[in-house]
């Protein structure tokens, strides 16, 4: 099975910072590492590996300093690493990167099955990974939470949704985002990093990918940020205190003032 | 202060110091309350590769040496001395199979010691044999294709977790040191059982029982080496693993320091805070000098054994005491400087100190050591 996990290099969530002036997030200074909703998805395709059989590939697209994460991919059990690194990529929205990551996917034969981080925590848009699977043709499961049933022609996968899960049955490819409960990533292992440190990253250009330039970066990115701002924290917060008996009651006679 | 490590190096420490900081030091203190042996942490040190640092590449491992386990043992003991002697007593139980095994012992242990999938034990102390081994009262004795073990060993760490075990017994009483055997015992062995788990003033996480062997059959071929080499196989086992102790002196006296300085710098008393009290510099100043000096000397001590094999046990038993004496100074002295709050478990340090006891005390007491290296400067200058 040959699998593409998809991953982004983020500012640590620790350390962010917006700069006033272009309303864009200032990475500037920031330590910079993998989405960790990304660090699930390349768990679950190095357990899938690990059980089945077959190939991990990371992608990512981003500057040269992304082989970092693409390195820390590899040292955590991805087998192969692709950059799609180009300054016509510079400024894309999510439209643009589907097309850029679709196209470079394309570019290195296509995979059984894609894996991608249910959002990205800069961004927090959750578009690339349908997006992509939209423009692959492919069908998606989005917010997996546990991988049911593998097999090299379909997956039963369960969906995590508001009130419970629904479960899933997906014919290959697809392409699945991920959840944070699908897994607990492990950490690098020495062989692994030994791998990372000597392997040879692959790395894309615009004119690799054979990529219509009209439809990359800022040129083919149709969102305009207006505005970003922290939202007010609204609602108040009540600490109901006391035996339990009174903490009930006093619930209750809350309860009953809203009703 | 900068000790050139190469990249290689350099990755040990840092994937060491992840799992330290990501897996051990959250989880220390509960693991101090339990006394629950860390199987989950020592797992995810299993998975990271690490219990194959010193195992040769044809049996599974990294085929690095002892400089290479004393880096990791450095991070795991800043993290939990308790957790990292765990970790460590796989390595010194394995060490007399790598030093006097045959090459079919080595295929046959080695490989599953090295992904963690087995975990090792030593066995040598006994309630009337520990700094004086000849007091051994465990015997094996040769029937037919099988060699039959009966006594008791005490203390041994690991016992119970581990799955191989090396074991020192008499094999003929009249040859006096020459008359002792090392031999492996597997856990699912007839004959063999453990006992109560003792209750320790630190390293509460790892497992201290007896091993009881009454009756214990094992097959002929698990003597390690030839018969009647067990003191010298022991003696060897001990050089080698004297520089990873040392190092948990050294990794515990980083944690202490840093828990020091930190709180001084917090701590406001008569309106500054503590660390611009001259009195409290002075110690954490102390603290520092004797740690660096003690990591400098057991990294030169462990460089030293990697280059030169046959000439270990000075160097060796020298950085055990400086490091592991220095330990309990600074532990003490971290306690000293958060006063109060140091005695409380709430705090780190009152389980540092009595963690670094041990170290003082395990793998040859520090009085042992200089034994050993008072008999060496006596035979240099002859």
């Amino acid at each position: 099975m040959k699998i593409i996990v998809c991953i982004k290099q983020v500012p640590d969530a620790k350390d962010v910072r917006l700069d006033p002036k272009t309303n864009t997030l200032s990475r500037e200074g920031v330590q910079s590492i993998i989405n960790p909703y990304d660090r699930h998805a390349l768990e679950e395709a190095v357990r899938l590996k690990e059980k089945h059989g077959g190939t991990v590939i990371v992608l990512t697209m981003g500057p040269p300093q992304a082989a970092e994460i693409l390195r820390e991919s590899v040292s955590c059990g991805a087998d192969e690493a692709v950059l799609v690194s180009d300054r016509a990529f510079a400024g894309a929205d999510t439209l643009a990167t589907t097309y850029t990551l679709s196209q470079a996917i394309k570019k290195i034969g296509g995979a059984d099955l894609i894996l991608c981080g249910k959002q990205a925590i800069d961004g927090d848009t959750a578009q690339v990974g349908p997006g992509l699977a939209v423009r692959m043709d492919i069908p998606y499961v989005t917010c997996i939470r546990r991988i049911v049933e593998a097999s090299d022609k379909a997956f039963v996968v369960e969906r995590l949704m508001d009130d419970g899960y629904d479960e899933v049955e997906v014919t290959l490819p697809a392409l699945f985002t991920v959840v944070k409960e699908i897994n607990e990533p492990r950490l690098p292992s020495l062989k692994g990093k030994m791998k990372a440190k000597k392997l040879a990253i692959t790395t894309l250009t615009a004119a690799d990918i054979d990529a219509d330039t009209a439809q990359l970066g800022l040129k083919g990115s149709p969102t305009w940020v207006v505005k970003v701002f922290a939202p007010q924290l609204k609602g108040d917060r009540t600490m109901i205190e006391g035996t339990v008996q009174e903490q009930v009651d006093q619930l209750a006679e809350k309860l009953m003032e809203w009703c | 202060m900068d000790y050139f490590l190469t990249e290689e190096q350099q990755m040990i420490v840092d994937l060491s110091r992840q799992i330290a900081d990501e897996l051990i030091i959250p989880q220390r203190a509960a693991l101090d309350e339990s006394e629950e042996f860390p199987r989950d942490i020592l797992d995810a040190v299993a998975k990271a590769d690490l219990f194959g640092i010193y195992i040769p590449e044809e049996y599974g491992g990294f085929g690095a040496g002892t400089f290479e386990i004393v880096l990791a043992l450095e991070q795991f003991g800043r993290g939990c001395v308790g957790v990292a002697t765990a970790f460590a007593a796989s390595a010194l139980g394995a060490f007399p199979i790598m030093i006097s095994g045959s090459e079919e012992m080595k295929q046959k242990y080695l490989p599953d010691i090295a992904t963690g999938v087995k975990k090792a034990a030593f066995a040598l102390t006994e309630a009337n044999a520990g700094s004086d081994a000849s007091g051994i009262q465990t015997t094996a004795v040769l029937d037919g294709d099988e060699w039959v073990l009966n006594g008791t060993k005490q203390w041994i760490t690991n016992a119970g977790e581990a799955k191989i075990y090396t074991v020192i017994a008499i094999t003929d009483r009249s040859k006096g040191p020459r008359g002792a055997s090392m031999f492996v015992v597997e856990d699912t062995d007839p004959g063999f059982s453990y006992g109560v788990k003792e209750k320790k003033l630190g390293i509460r996480a790892s497992s201290t029982r007896e091993l009881i062997f009454k009756d214990c059959r094992i097959p002929k071929d698990r003597l390690i080496g030839r018969q009647g080499t067990g003191f010298i196989t022991v003696m060897k086992t001990l050089d080698k693993s004297r520089p990873g102790i040392a190092i948990l002196g050294v990794g515990l006296g980083q944690a202490a320091l840093d828990e020091a300085v930190t709180y001084a710098k917090q701590r406001v008393q008569f309106g500054k805070p503590i660390i611009s009290f001259q009195a409290v510099q002075h110690m954490l100043a102390d603290m520092a000098i004797q740690l660096e000096a003690a990591r400098a000397l057991v990294y030169a001590a462990a460089k030293h054994i990697d280059a030169h094999p046959k000439d270990m046990s000075k160097a060796s038993s020298m950085c055990k005491v400086f490091a592991t004496d220095m330990a309990m100074k600074v532990t003490v002295d971290a306690v000293q400087v958060l006063g109060g709050y140091g005695y409380m478990r709430d705090y780190p340090v009152e389980k540092m100190m009595r963690d670094a006891k041990i170290l003082q005390i395990y793998e040859g007491t520090n009085q042992i050591q200089r034994n050993v290296i008072g008999q060496e400067l006596n035979k240099e200058y002859t």
